[in-house]
């Protein structure tokens, strides 16, 4: 039973409950490698994806996630909804709210969204991406990749490279590792860094080459190239000359180092083809580990109405 | 299962009878390997699948006793039914096993194995289950006790003892590494409750 009603960032959470949904996508992972992949556990329950921000691979990963748990699923997308009207967020989720649904899973432009949804329904809530604040499912499917890979998380290095400032990936991820007893550097140029990385558990540095020989997990932001050419920083290509990854600089890492990436991928700016193609590149395994990670949160959050637990 | 205060109280609550003990089940257990093979005519395309958590194990007592007799391991199997309940949202179960059945299931003559036969609901979702990942020529059942009180068309063709029991009554299977004696016991539903609780106090619900 986790600790928590919504799933609105992994702050939230505790180890036990970050411990129980990786353990119960383990057996969702099992599940997945079967010719008939469908289950029955959540027929007759309605799950609504509200989309109000483009995504292509968290969409696609949640309502798949939501159909292998035999859910019905309901989709909204800010383009086609009353949301381009001028409806407001409360009262386009009273609406949804008033067809009996079990659970919002919202992917918003806004920080806060998911809270404000949370406040206006009795269904369950995932937050699936607000504005620059959580992604926590992304989180968890790191975690995931990460624990499967080394066994554990507890003890490991990991830096985390790019924009994290204005990333929602670190703002789930960098607490989650070092509440699970990882440590966490965030590494960029000094306008891409928090002023108080701290807050978030971590340090920081701008020396990508110096901190490489000390990582288990490499982590690489993506690179948003609108915020690229502008004030931060004054080239893509000096970006990538100092923070991108390339076959030259992977060298510097340890020999059972891992790369990892939220994508998608910017090729040739903060990873070259050749590393998003080596063999210690978990991008695929990310995104595979992404379907059981939300039909674990999905399962766990829905389950836990009874309150009572089986024998 | 680490002890607590409470338990110490809880364990002064009794079963109110012990219908078969480790004797009594090792004998039924034997029983049941040699009426798989007799109603199978041997081993041939033979496979025990427990469900988890005691079926588990009763699943590979069963297969110990067939290779004693026959001198043939056979395919063992686990099945977790947990996400094929029918009530989910009243009851979670908060620890998912894993089903493994390394065997080819298309075709194979499975033995499904359950402790305590009650309504059936189980039974229901395991067959649901295991058709989910092939289709196998035949199901039967083994369980170690049928209580009755069948609430679907279902019924075991392998039982080491029938058990007539009340509704308010639970009847239970006590097996290691689940508990640290074996026994059929019946209990007083409240008792068992209170028991239950006692064990499971603290921590996220456990094996059981």
């Amino acid at each position: 039973m986790l600790s928590v009603r919504n799933l609105i960032n992994t702050t939230d959470l505790t180890v036990s409950d970050i411990t129980q949904i990786l353990d119960t996508a383990r057996t969702f992972e099992q599940i997945n490698a079967r010719t008939i992949k469908k289950l029955p556990t959540l027929r007759g329950r309605t799950i609504v994806n509200l989309f109000l921000e483009p995504s292509t691979r968290t969409k696609s990963s949640f309502e798949l996630a939501c159909k292998r748990l035999g859910a019905d699923t309901l989709s909204i997308s800010g383009s086609s909804s009353s949301v381009v009207k001028g409806e407001s967020l409360v009262d386009t989720i009273q609406t949804v709210d008033a067809m009996s649904v079990d659970m919002f899973i919202c992917r918003a432009r806004f920080a806060g969204s998911p809270e404000i949804i949370e406040r206006t329904t009795s269904a369950r809530v995932i937050n699936a991406g607000d504005g620059k604040h959580a992604h926590p499912t992304q989180a968890l499917l790191d975690l995931y990749t990460i624990r499967k890979r080394f066994g554990r998380i507890e003890g490991l290095r990991v830096g985390i490279v790019g924009d994290c400032l204005h990333s929602r990936v670190v703002g789930s991820l960098a607490p989650a590792l070092t509440k699970m007893g990882a440590r966490v550097t965030l590494v960029g140029p000094q306008t891409f860094l928090p002023a108080r990385p701290d807050a978030l558990g971590a340090d920081a540095t701008a020396d990508l080459d110096a901190l490489l020989p000390d990582l288990d997990v490499v982590y690489m932001l993506r690179v948003q190239n609108e915020r690229l050419e502008g004030d931060a920083i004054p080239s893509t290509r000096e970006y990538a000359m100092l923070y991108g990854l390339d076959g030259r600089r992977a060298r510097l890492m340890r020999p059972d180092a891992v790369v990892m990436h939220p994508g998608p991928v910017n090729r040739g700016v903060e990873l070259t083809s050749e590393v998003v193609d080596a063999p210690f590149s978990l991008i695929t395994n990310q995104v595979n580990a992404g379907v059981s990670v939300r039909m674990a949160a999905i399962y766990l959050l829905l389950g836990g109405e009874g309150n009572a637990i089986s024998d | 299962m680490a002890g607590t205060p409470d338990e110490g109280r809880a364990q002064a609550l009794a079963p109110k009878a012990v219908v078969m003990d480790e004797q009594a089940l090792d004998r039924a257990l034997t029983r049941i390997a040699h009426e798989i093979l007799e109603g199978n005519e041997g081993t041939d395309r033979l496979a025990i699948v427990g469900i988890v958590t005691r079926g588990k194990v009763l699943a590979s007592m069963l297969a110990d006793r067939i290779e004693q007799i026959e001198g043939v391991r056979v395919p063992l199997g686990t099945l977790d039914i947990s996400l094929y309940r029918d009530d989910f949202g009243k009851r979670l179960s908060p620890v998912l096993h894993s089903t493994t059945l390394p065997f080819d299931l298309d075709g194979a003559h499975v033995v499904l194995v359950d402790d305590v036969l009650y309504t059936g609901r189980t039974i229901r979702a395991a067959l649901d289950a295991l058709m989910d990942y092939g289709r196998p020529a035949c199901v039967r059942l083994a369980v170690v006790v049928d209580r009755g009180h069948r609430e679907l068309p279902i019924r075991a063709d392998y039982v080491g003892k029938n058990v007539p029991s009340a509704r308010s009554e639970r009847v239970r299977l006590a097996l290691p590494p689940f508990d640290d004696h074996t026994a059929v016991e019946i209990w007083n539903a409240d008792d068992w409750a209170k028991v239950h609780a006692a064990r499971h106090a603290g921590d996220q619900g456990g094996e059981e």
